[in-house]
């Protein structure tokens, strides 16, 4: 190990980040040297800070450099964190107390319509991702990583769901393609993380991986949450094998698909028609559906386009997709408009539901349109439709009143 | 020195810059009285009968006009980050062995930095105008010799009127003018829309010099500036450089933040049933404010209803509404693009104001008032509603005031910011600097929730059963801190560097120079 390191981000474009340079010394005590724009309003509360975290880890004599520019305490602990884990062994962990609204549990099958992408490593990027109202927000740790970031990306990460508030959104994390990203659940599975994303996933037994590491570190830390999986297709083999994964395990929730590695894979350029993938997205979906659990496509990257994520969206809502996934919260809300039901599918569903309701009062015990019976399924259907309408806004609660 | 506690709890001293001043006493409770100042009365025998008052150079009439030691000399920022005028006079000020001027500027802009130099040697006193980025800093740090002064547009148009400010010699850049020195800012190389900056200036200031890069025949039609006001026209080769008068804080914010921001405080207009038939707003020059004059747009259009008119900062996206009926009249304060420009010269339904207009309190009412929305920005805003444009939370003084305290008058003020900027909460237990009374401040929109002020109960009664995130001003702070922390109160020196006045005159808070 090396006497110094470097932690975090510094420069011009900067913002609510660090970059932390330390030196272990074998004498002279602890040396703050700290240049920060919020020095007048919080440069004592940052030294303080830095001198617990620096005694915590048995630190007695450094010097430590901290160019900061507006890093909130949990972004500060985690490169100074970072920085200490490059010079010293430790297993010791620095951590901030846990907002308690940040440990809500989500279902099997709550909405994942759109689901955000954070670069794990750019805080200033998650502290407001929670207002735009994704049903997701995913922690990356995988390709928006640098190769060299990799370690102090994951403390930032673990810091970020203990101290970010994402107002509700699941809180999702994608690791590191497997084997690689077993050794990123422990820095995720302790705190409250709802779904992890596995990346590149090519065979049941990777899910089985990712479950047995998740089990030895919940029982270690005593996790009871729910922690979902979202296996990612990216391959051509993925993609043959994509109903052994969907059904690889209880805790397999969705089947999301990634056109950018798959159409290279194929050796393929990917178009806007997208008929390259066609086969692809189509298989997702339908071994999704027979596993019963959720397709989720792939990302829509022109972000300033939004005619043609409008057209995107459609197009994978007709193919039978539940969710897409965004890289610009501007996209969360056409995703959620045009993944909703629309004027006809609403009808449509009301008369079912209402029908269910009539049978229901009625005492009856089955449900019957005009001459046409319904099954349990199309009824549940068309609740699941009445239930998204009235989230996107496209109908009142009670609409049954003027029924 | 002795200090006077003014009607928001501040602390001012009884003189600034030797002068007795008048602390504020309230909103609307401090009445003037007697007359306006007049300037002095000229005759034609002293100017030329065939109307050419060309002067060779800026230097020479600057001479001719008489400058000499502790002259108030003013500018104004029409040309925003592309003023070449300002900076030029004071270098040959400097060469004239000339002291203690006082600057009276329109507004400062970075591009003029140097005049840094003529604050160190004693060419200039101090400046009466707002101090932007370093020569705010420089204020700041004490290093000035005397008090900067700064006002609100039209507070700038009320100091002049009123004589509180007797301008020596003025300095009008004029991107038209003819020899007489009647001008305009609709043609040119260097076109900035209006001069209704300058107006006060060209009325009241003993002398008036005006200067162009494109001097064309009698008549200059529009005259915007009356040339029976000027006593010398010079001609130059560049007065402004064309890229930077279009100043480039006029783009739509990209920021998925500020446009969240944006979209709220539109729905929340829309929600109270502010944006009506014939209604009229303000929509400022920031990224944010943009964005809501889109979104208005927007409403207005899918509820097919118009706008009767919009105060502008004009830009393309107003003309835009100007152009597609949206919006029946733009009242222009200044424009922001060529797009602008164009607009005013050829559509006559956007019209050119001046501070007299829009914003002099000491006037027989001024349109501020009749605006139902108007949209404006703070550096920070406090739990009564007090808000600061001048200072940052580490108490250095880098903005003006522009018009934003006159338009604190318009029916709904309405403050787009956000919670925290780089971990700085910006709603505060106290502004460090209060601009505005929170009487006058209506609505507080951040990315995480909305305030009323109490104040308004017609507004907190409308929004009882809306879905926007409707708080109280101290749920946001407190908000705002638990992501930040709470930011240690910053410590001042006892030298106060800076005044702020209230749109009548009195002085509502100074600035202190900062402990570094």
């Amino acid at each position: 190990m090396s006497k110094t390191a470097t932690a975090g981000n510094k420069g011009k474009s900067i913002r609510s980040d660090c970059s932390v340079t330390l030196e272990i010394t074998d004498s002279g005590g602890i040396q703050i040297d700290l240049q920060s724009k919020v020095k007048t309003l919080f440069g004592d509360s940052i030294i303080d800070l830095c001198k617990k975290e620096l005694v915590f880890f048995g630190i007695k004599n450094c010097k430590i450099k901290i160019e900061d520019s507006g890093a909130l305490d949990y972004i500060l602990t985690a490169r100074i964190e970072a920085a200490i884990k490059m010079c010293i062994e430790t297993d010791k962990e620095f951590l901030l107390e846990m907002l308690p609204q940040n440990k809500y549990k989500t279902k099997k099958d709550s909405y994942r319509r759109s689901r955000l992408y954070l670069p794990g490593n750019t805080p200033k990027l998650a502290l407001n991702a929670g207002i735009h109202n994704a049903d997701g927000i995913i922690l990356d740790l995988e390709d928006s990583v640098a190769p060299s970031k990799k370690f102090e990306a994951t403390i930032l990460v673990r810091n970020a769901l203990r101290s970010v508030d994402f107002y509700g959104a699941e809180r999702m994390v994608r690791i590191n393609q497997i084997p690689k990203g077993l050794n990123d659940l422990k820095y995720i599975v302790p705190h409250n993380v709802n779904l992890i994303l596995v990346p590149k996933c090519e065979s049941a037994e990777q899910i089985r991986l990712v479950n047995e590491k998740i089990d030895e570190i919940s029982k270690k830390n005593k996790v009871k949450n729910p922690i979902y999986l979202m296996p990612i297709i990216e391959s051509a083999l993925g993609i043959i094998k994509a109903y052994e994964i969907a059904m690889a395990s209880e805790n397999v929730v969705a089947l999301a698909i990634g056109l950018e590695d798959y159409t290279a894979d194929l050796g393929t350029q990917r178009t806007k028609e997208g008929k390259e993938s066609f086969f692809a997205r189509c298989q997702v979906v339908n071994a999704a559906k027979a596993a019963g659990i959720q397709a989720i496509d792939s990302v829509f990257s022109d972000v300033s386009d939004m005619e043609a994520l409008k057209k995107n969206v459609l197009e994978s809502k007709s193919l039978g997709f539940d969710g897409m996934g965004c890289i610009h919260p501007r996209q969360i809300k056409v995703i959620h408009e045009y993944f909703a039901p629309n004027e006809k599918e609403i009808e449509k569903a009301k008369k079912i539901v209402n029908a269910f309701h009539v049978a229901t009062e009625k005492g009856l015990g089955v449900v019957s349109l005009g001459s046409k019976m319904i099954d349990p399924p199309v009824v549940k259907r068309a609740q699941r439709t009445i239930e998204q309408a009235i989230d996107a806004g496209k109908l009142e609660k009670t609409w049954r009143k003027d029924y | 020195m002795k200090f006077n506690k003014n009607a928001v709890g501040r602390k001012i001293p009884e003189t600034i810059n030797g002068k007795p001043v008048i602390p504020f006493k309230g909103v609307g409770k401090y009445k003037p009285t007697g007359r306006k100042f007049a300037p002095k009365i000229a005759t034609c025998a002293d100017y030329p009968l065939d109307g050419n008052k060309l002067v060779p150079s800026l230097k020479e009439a600057l001479i001719k006009a008489g400058i000499k030691d502790g002259m108030t000399i003013s500018t104004h920022h029409h040309f925003r980050n592309g003023d070449l005028i300002a900076v030029e006079i004071f270098k040959i000020a400097q060469e004239l062995g000339i002291r203690d001027l006082v600057w009276y500027p329109s507004a400062s802009f970075p591009c003029q930095e140097p005049i840094i130099e003529q604050l160190e040697n004693g060419t200039i006193h101090h400046i009466e105008g707002s101090m932007n980025g370093p020569l705010g800093r420089f204020a700041s740090q004490g290093k000035m010799k005397g008090v900067g002064v700064l006002r609100s547009h039209g507070g700038r148009y009320q100091a002049v009127q009123d004589g509180d400010v007797v301008i020596d010699i003025a300095v009008i850049a004029a991107p038209t003018a003819d020899p007489f020195g009647n001008a305009n800012g609709v043609e040119g190389p260097s076109a900035c829309g209006l001069l209704g900056f300058a107006l006060a200036d060209s009325q009241y200031a003993d002398k008036v010099i005006v200067v162009t890069d494109n001097l064309i025949d009698f008549p200059c039609i529009p005259w915007q500036i009356h040339g029976n006001y000027v006593d010398h026209v010079v001609q130059m080769g560049q007065i402004g450089i064309p890229e930077k008068i279009v100043s480039g804080t006029t783009q739509i914010t990209k920021s998925p933040d500020r446009l969240h921001i944006a979209e709220m405080t539109a729905k929340f207009c829309d929600e109270a049933e502010l944006i009506k038939d014939g209604f009229s707003f303000q929509a400022g020059a920031g990224g944010t404010s943009l964005s809501i004059g889109i979104y208005f747009g927007e409403i207005m259009r899918k509820k097919g209803i118009k706008a009767r008119f919009a105060r502008g900062g004009s830009n393309k996206y107003l003309v835009e509404m100007l152009e597609e009926g949206l919006v029946e009249y733009i009242l222009d304060g200044q424009t922001f693009d060529l797009e602008g420009v164009r607009s005013m010269r050829d559509n006559p339904r956007h019209v050119n104001t001046s501070p007299f207009t829009s914003y002099n309190y000491h006037g027989k009412g001024n349109f501020a008032g009749i605006l139902d929305i108007v949209i404006l920005g703070a550096t920070e805003v406090d739990v009564n509603f007090n808000a600061n444009v001048v200072t940052h939370s580490d108490g250095y003084l880098l903005h003006g005031i522009g018009g934003w305290q006159n338009c604190l008058f318009g029916k709904n003020v309405i403050l787009p910011i956000p919670l925290f900027r780089d971990r700085i909460p910006v709603i505060r237990d106290e502004v460090t600097t209060i601009c505005g009374p929170g009487e006058l401040i209506d609505i507080i929109v951040t990315e995480r929730g909305i305030a009323i002020n109490p104040l308004r109960k017609d507004l907190i009664d409308k929004m009882k059963n809306s879905n926007l995130p409707i708080k109280t001003i101290h749920e946001l702070k407190e908000e705002a801190e638990r992501i930040c922390g709470k930011p240690k109160a910053v410590e001042f020196e006892e030298k106060i560097i800076a005044a702020i006045k209230w749109v009548d005159g009195t002085v509502i808070d100074v600035v202190k120079q900062v402990k570094e």
